[in-house]
């Protein structure tokens, strides 16, 4: 019987070798397409067990990972907390990503082809890979002024640098802590999240960028820009400033602020009209102008375009198509018109820097894992949105707005400061809710270097009796402040 | 051919004990590395059970020592090393699952690994209790029918049972009462390995003899076809009554083999293979989840059936993708999120956390089990200890094929365990008192030639006995 034994043996040993040959063919020839497969899990586990990379604002991390010891290796935390979270977003295993944590995920994560070698080099000496870092623009000092201006109401506050572009400060209020949502464990983060979703303060929602506002007063700044662009006005052009306006085809009127009279009620040059925000003479000056030319200076402004900062932002919208009535109301920033506070903070910065618009960014490098510069963003002109001369036309007004009209409020001592109030209508029953309150402003106005946006919703604390000058204001002067050291 | 044959007459106990020891390092190395990456502290459990653990191996060596000193030195050591490694992964997907519990704000399951502890010392027990029993393999010819009527039993219970006290998750090879369940398969493959060694020493000379000479091979008569339709007819019973594919490959390949070794004749490989394909066929066409395993097979990756049927496939195929040719090492894979990675999956936990060498390392060790044990097949002076032999060390090499195989894809999926790895009690004594066996053979092959009578008989145990 020895002789079928060997044959069993060489059997038994083919089975084997069989065996040995299928799994070099699974776990080497067919790895990589094995790793690559969407249905892996792997992947998505092995995210996030590597040492993501932090996102850091003047050199501390506003968001980081730390090492625990279950599963997933490294918890996301943020020290930034609330103030940030609308930049940072959060990084949750069960709800995915938002905000910076998302748009730069690849860099983060590892992943991105700018961190191939580091790749490499971790295969080769056998060490986790680990993503790299992302800096932001974002100026300390006056993201936490604009967070703590907003403390107490529904809002949102923008400031950039109007010569760069680079966003110094995006706040919203209420916010949340995205370390709620970035836990490990699964119950805990839904709900969290279902208590964020039912507030119905919406502590969620991106104030600052992804909702759109009515603009109120502050489109005046469009519409002026708009007249002076045509060439048939200067800020000392004189204009009709009835206390009611009729608009045309209607028995409709269109009255001031608080129904009050303009100036002597007759006439007024554009630019006392813009300093005291003179309702009827900007409409009067919207119908003269016509929608077309409205429509053409608010697109030069961007709105309507959408872009990414690289967070999405919502597109601005203009009610190009007005008829003749609305064409009034449209130009004085009611009807259609709805802005978002950085779109209001593009139309400052584009005053500021002569009229050219730069592209806002929050990004201003990308580091590798061990912080050494992969990119860094310059700074990239996005359109002209005026001429020069307009820009310098339109600022002059602004800066009388702050020295004596609606804007005083955001006067700092020893600084020329130029801006303009908003008090916007909304809803239905437009009369009776408590209005948008809105101003922007830039700073110094000889020498811009920061330009400002701030809403707050529903009037803030003031309520009915707010405005931009008295609730939005303080705010935008000490956003201004803080990045101008005053 | 003479030189395959082990060596007779030397004690090699001093080379077990050092293999046991290395053995035992690496499984506590291993079970550190475990502990190691799921927390920084020092593991608490590496003195109690740890040293358990060794204290069973001592006991399982100094019976192999006591009760079969010429016993080849690398069966007991293989055996413990996959043991304590099993022990080990087991521990380690215990501890996954309770930090997936924990991330998901759920208590945690049972742990699995004290249990197999148990379930060791059992199977170390009734190692030592079946070589101490059994002190000559040959005396276990006069139970051939007794095996025949246990394994039988065994095997059918499962399919006679009500669904409620036989069936889980969709396989009907339980039985279970209370709290209690048992696979009986695995003590059933044994007893039958013991019935068709028996049978076929009685019977090998009319199956090897008889027959009629037909295109260069000689086929046997009709009439001696019997057991062979008897084995097959049986292997598909198991398959359509019990849903059982592993085990009815499983016996139905250790038959064929035995019934080759015991004619010496090579048409018994074709008829076998020809029912093989013959009983394939049938069951490709005529049993859905059969049908369904195939089809699994073929396309594992497809969208269709990647989130259900072939989940667990691709899940593993995955991680041992992921475990590329070193493995992410022990702890920091994610062996848990293949469904039973403790049990049918265990090979492709270490596929992933050890990698292509571990998973080879490993399969090398069971090689060396199955090259040893037929080696004592070779060496052994009666036919029924060769044929026993034989069938188990075969039958060992057959599951490792079916099992791992299907595992990585080289075959269909199948419902075997992993001699030794694999969670589960009944799997683990089976293979302790397999190993039993295999060592008590062994251990008469190397015996030095005391004089006794060439024909094994009642007195003649009794000559050997010391």
């Amino acid at each position: 019987m020895n002789r079928p034994l060997k044959h069993v043996a060489i059997a038994a040993l083919l089975m084997f070798l069989a065996l040995m040959v299928n799994s070099n063919i699974v776990q080497v020839g067919q790895a990589s397409s094995l790793r690559a497969n969407p249905h892996n899990v792997r992947v998505l586990y092995s995210e996030y067990s590597r040492q993501r990379g932090a996102i850091v604002v003047a050199g501390q991390d506003i968001a980081r990972s730390v090492k625990t010891h279950d599963s997933l290796k490294y918890l996301r935390t943020y020290p930034g907390g609330k103030a940030y979270a609308p930049v940072t977003g959060y990084y949750s295993i069960v709800i995915g990503a938002s905000g910076i944590e998302q748009t730069e995920d690849p860099i983060l994560s590892g992943s991105d082809d700018r961190l191939f070698l580091h790749r490499i080099a971790d295969e080769i000496t056998g060490r986790t890979p680990r993503g790299g870092s992302v800096v932001l623009t974002l100026n300390p000092r006056a993201q936490q002024a604009a967070y703590q201006g907003l403390q107490g109401v529904k809002g949102a506050a923008v400031a950039m640098d109007p010569k760069t572009g680079a966003i110094l400060a995006l706040a919203t209020s209420p916010s949340y802590d995205p370390s709620l949502l970035s836990l490990h464990n699964t119950r805990a983060i839904n709900r969290n999240y279902k208590r964020l979703l039912k507030d119905p303060t919406r502590p969620l929602s991106n104030r600052a960028i992804s909702e759109i506002y009515p603009p109120g007063s502050l489109f005046k700044i469009v519409t002026a820009a708009a007249a002076f662009g045509t060439g048939r006005f200067t800020p000392d052009s004189t204009i009709p400033t009835p206390t009611q306006l009729r608009l045309p085809q209607t028995n409709v009127f269109l009255r001031n602020f608080g129904g009050e009279t303009c100036g002597n009620g007759r006439t007024d040059t554009i630019a006392d009209s813009f300093r005291i925000s003179c309702n009827t003479a900007f409409g009067g000056l919207g119908l003269k102008i016509g929608i077309d030319t409205l429509a053409e200076q608010a697109k030069a402004f961007g709105i309507g375009s959408s872009m990414d900062i690289p967070l999405h932002v919502a597109a601005s919208q203009f009610a190009a198509h007005a008829n003749r009535p609305n064409t009034a109301l449209a130009a004085i920033g009611q009807y259609d018109d709805a802005l978002t506070p950085l779109q209001a903070a593009q139309i400052a910065a584009a005053i500021a820097n002569d009229g050219t618009e730069m592209k806002p960014y929050l990004v201003s490098e990308v580091r590798g894992t061990n912080a050494e510069v992969l990119s860094r963003t310059k700074p990239e002109k996005l359109r002209q949105s005026v001429t020069p001369e307009v820009a310098h036309q339109v600022a002059s007004m602004m800066e009388l707005v702050v020295r004596a009209g609606t804007g005083t409020a955001a006067q700092i001592p020893g600084i020329a400061v130029a801006g303009k109030t908003g008090t916007a209508q909304h809803g239905l029953t437009s009369q009776h809710l408590p209005p948008q309150a809105w101003f922007v402003s830039f700073a110094p106005a000889d020498n811009p270097r920061v330009a400002v946006a701030v809403l707050v919703e529903d009037g803030g604390s003031l309520g009915s009796d707010a405005t931009g000058g008295a609730v939005a204001a303080p705010i935008a002067k000490s956003v201004m402040c803080a990045v101008l050291s005053c | 051919m003479t030189d395959l044959a082990p060596p007779v007459g030397a004690k090699r106990s001093g080379t077990e004990l050092a293999l046991i020891g290395f053995g035992l390092v690496l499984t506590m190395l291993a079970f550190t590395s475990v502990s190691a990456a799921y927390s920084s502290k020092f593991p608490s459990g590496l003195l109690s059970d740890g040293l358990g653990f060794i204290a069973l191996a001592g006991v399982a060596h100094l019976a192999v020592r006591r009760f079969a000193p010429y016993a080849d030195p690398v069966l007991l050591p293989a055996a413990i090393m996959l043991n304590g490694l099993g022990l080990v992964l087991i521990h380690r997907l215990d501890l996954a699952s309770a930090s997936r519990a924990k991330g998901a704000g759920v208590q945690a399951g049972t742990s699995a690994a004290p249990l197999q502890l148990v379930w060791t010392v059992i199977g170390i027990l009734l190692f030592v209790a079946v070589l101490g029993i059994v002190r000559d393999h040959r005396r276990l010819e006069s139970l051939t029918y007794t095996a025949m009527a246990v394994g039988l039993g065994l095997l059918v219970l499962p399919a006679l049972l009500p669904a409620s006290h036989s069936t889980v998750n969709g396989a009907r090879i339980w039985i279970r009462f209370g709290g209690f369940s048992f696979q009986p398969g695995e003590i059933a493959k044994i007893a039958l390995e013991v019935f068709f060694a028996g049978y076929l020493v009685r019977k090998r000379d009319v199956l090897a003899l008889a027959g009629r000479r037909l295109v260069g091979i000689t086929l046997p008569r009709g009439r001696d076809l019997g057991p062979v339709l008897v084995a097959w007819g049986a292997s598909l019973l198991i398959l359509t009554r019990e849903s059982d594919l592993g085990s009815s490959l499983l016996f139905f390949g250790i038959f064929v083999a035995m019934l080759y070794v015991a004619t010496e004749r090579r048409s018994w490989l074709l008829i076998g293979l020809v029912l093989f394909v013959a009983g394939s066929l049938f069951a490709f066409h005529a049993i859905g989840h059969v049908h369904d395993r195939v089809e699994i097979w073929l396309h594992p990756l497809d969208p269709r059936t990647i989130t259900d049927q072939s989940y667990q496939l691709a899940q593993g195929l995955f991680g041992q993708a992921t475990g590329g040719i070193f493995g992410t090492g022990l702890g920091q894979g994610r062996p848990d999120l293949v469904p039973f990675a403790n049990t049918d999956f265990i090979a492709s936990t270490i596929g992933e956390e050890l990698g292509l060498a571990g998973l080879m390392a490993v399969l090398v060790v069971y090689l060396l089990i199955v090259m040893r044990g037929l080696r004592a097949a070779l060496g052994t002076r009666d036919d029924f200890g060769k044929l026993l032999g034989a069938g188990l060390a075969f039958g060992l090499a057959l599951q490792v094929f079916v099992q791992v195989g299907g595992v990585t894809r080289l075959i269909p999926l199948t419902g075997l365990t992993l001699p030794f790895l694999s969670y589960g009690g009944s799997s683990l004594i089976s293979n302790w008192i397999l190993l039993a066996l295999l060592i008590r053979i062994s251990d008469a092959a190397r015996r030095p030639v005391a004089p006794r009578p060439a024909a094994p008989d009642e007195s003649a145990t009794m000559a050997i006995k010391l």
